[in-house]
């Protein structure tokens, strides 16, 4: 099933397919990101993914390129747990396409993405924060952010601080390096 | 109409007598006002589910008299702040804060409204007495019910202790 898809979209959309991966029957597909909004349509339209399960974003902090946007697709009239995830990447100052006029429910995911990573998207045409308040002048999920927060102020509506770490975050990262950089005391985010 | 014999004097009608008690206006005031605490539940996150049992029928919050819990600010007189209180949320709970009439007094029910508790994050505020002064610090994640009425019975053991009503109403005035 997987695989036939993933030659479906080989043979319509050629060099746009950039990879494919089948891993435990879930189908991961990266495209490019010109291209990705006619691959999204092709799948609602042509391949029977009828469902947005759900949009999100990656930051690849000090790579190239910094964006990954990751989309999760279902066949609403299938048993089998089918997934299509659809991965573009795109640059610091890239926008990708908004996909809200295929799925309506893309609109507040894409909203979401705006307000924690602060990508843009052509044409979604409500670009309001969805859960930190307008105005906030940070993008909170991008790895350059420190945990603790930074001071902002918009008054009468919400101001923000540096929480005291006092010792933490107790937060992981993947390193082969020992132990010490790998689970740090403390880690200064900035 | 019979005429009332001298030696019947009023303050012994026997009607009345065993119900007159004689003490100070404050002593009285500061009795009223600690048993009959009207609550605004400011409830935020998992802490409003145990103040919510709190209030109901095992615990009873109301054998301390502070079961009329007010959706309204200006029927209320102690503001318990249950749960996480974010940035986006921080001011609007000062405000209706600002609309509770004195004297008024502020639970800071669980870890989260007390410090922050967990979220030492861009997100939350690191407890509620950044904006508006606490008397009760309710600790737990989130408290029993227990707890939650302990922390009324010191607010109680408080206003019972506390200064004149005249005292209460001169610090409201601006400075």
């Amino acid at each position: 099933m997987s695989s036939s898809d993933s030659q479906a979209l080989r043979s319509a959309f050629g060099k746009a397919i950039i990879e494919t991966n089948e891993f435990r029957d879930e189908l991961t597909v990266t495209v490019s990101r010109e291209q990705a909004r006619e691959i999204l349509r092709h799948c609602r339209d042509e391949l029977g993914y009828d469902y947005l399960l759900d949009i999100s974003s990656l930051d690849n902090f000090g790579e190239e390129p910094r964006w990954t946007m990751v989309y999760e697709l279902y066949q609403l009239g299938n048993a089998d747990y089918h997934h299509l995830r659809i991965k573009c990447h795109g640059d610091e100052d890239d926008h990708f396409d908004s996909v809200a006029d295929l799925w309506r429910t893309a609109e507040w995911h894409e909203r979401e993405v705006y307000d924690m990573m602060g990508i843009h998207f052509d044409g979604l045409e409500d670009h309001r924060r969805i859960l930190m308040w307008e105005g906030f002048p940070f993008y909170p999920l991008r790895k350059d952010f420190p945990l603790a927060g930074r001071e902002s102020e918009m008054p009468d509506v919400a101001f923000s601080d540096r929480a005291p770490l006092a010792g933490g975050p107790f937060v992981t990262s993947p390193t082969s390096a020992s132990t010490v950089h790998r689970e740090p005391r403390s880690r200064d985010m900035d | 109409m019979s005429e009332i014999a001298p030696a019947q004097h009023a303050a012994y009608d026997s009607k009345v007598e065993g119900n007159v008690i004689f003490t100070q206006v404050d002593a009285a005031i500061n009795w009223m006002r600690k048993n009959s605490l009207w609550p605004m539940p400011m409830g935020l996150a998992c802490c409003a589910i145990e103040l919510m049992g709190s209030a109901s029928s095992r615990f009873d919050i109301a054998r301390f008299g502070a079961e009329v819990m007010r959706f309204s600010p200006r029927q209320a007189d102690v503001m318990i702040v249950a749960g996480t209180v974010t940035y986006k949320m921080a001011l609007s709970v000062k405000r209706i804060w600002d609309q509770m009439p004195g004297p008024k007094w502020c639970i800071a029910m669980g870890a989260c409204a007390s410090s922050g508790g967990m979220y030492r994050s861009y997100a939350v505020l690191q407890g509620i007495d950044n904006l508006i002064p606490v008397d009760v610090y309710i600790s737990g994640c989130p408290p029993r019910p227990e707890a939650v009425l302990e922390g009324l019975m010191k607010l109680q053991k408080k206003i019972e202790e506390s200064e004149s009503a005249l005292a209460h109403f001169n610090a409201e005035k601006p400075a």
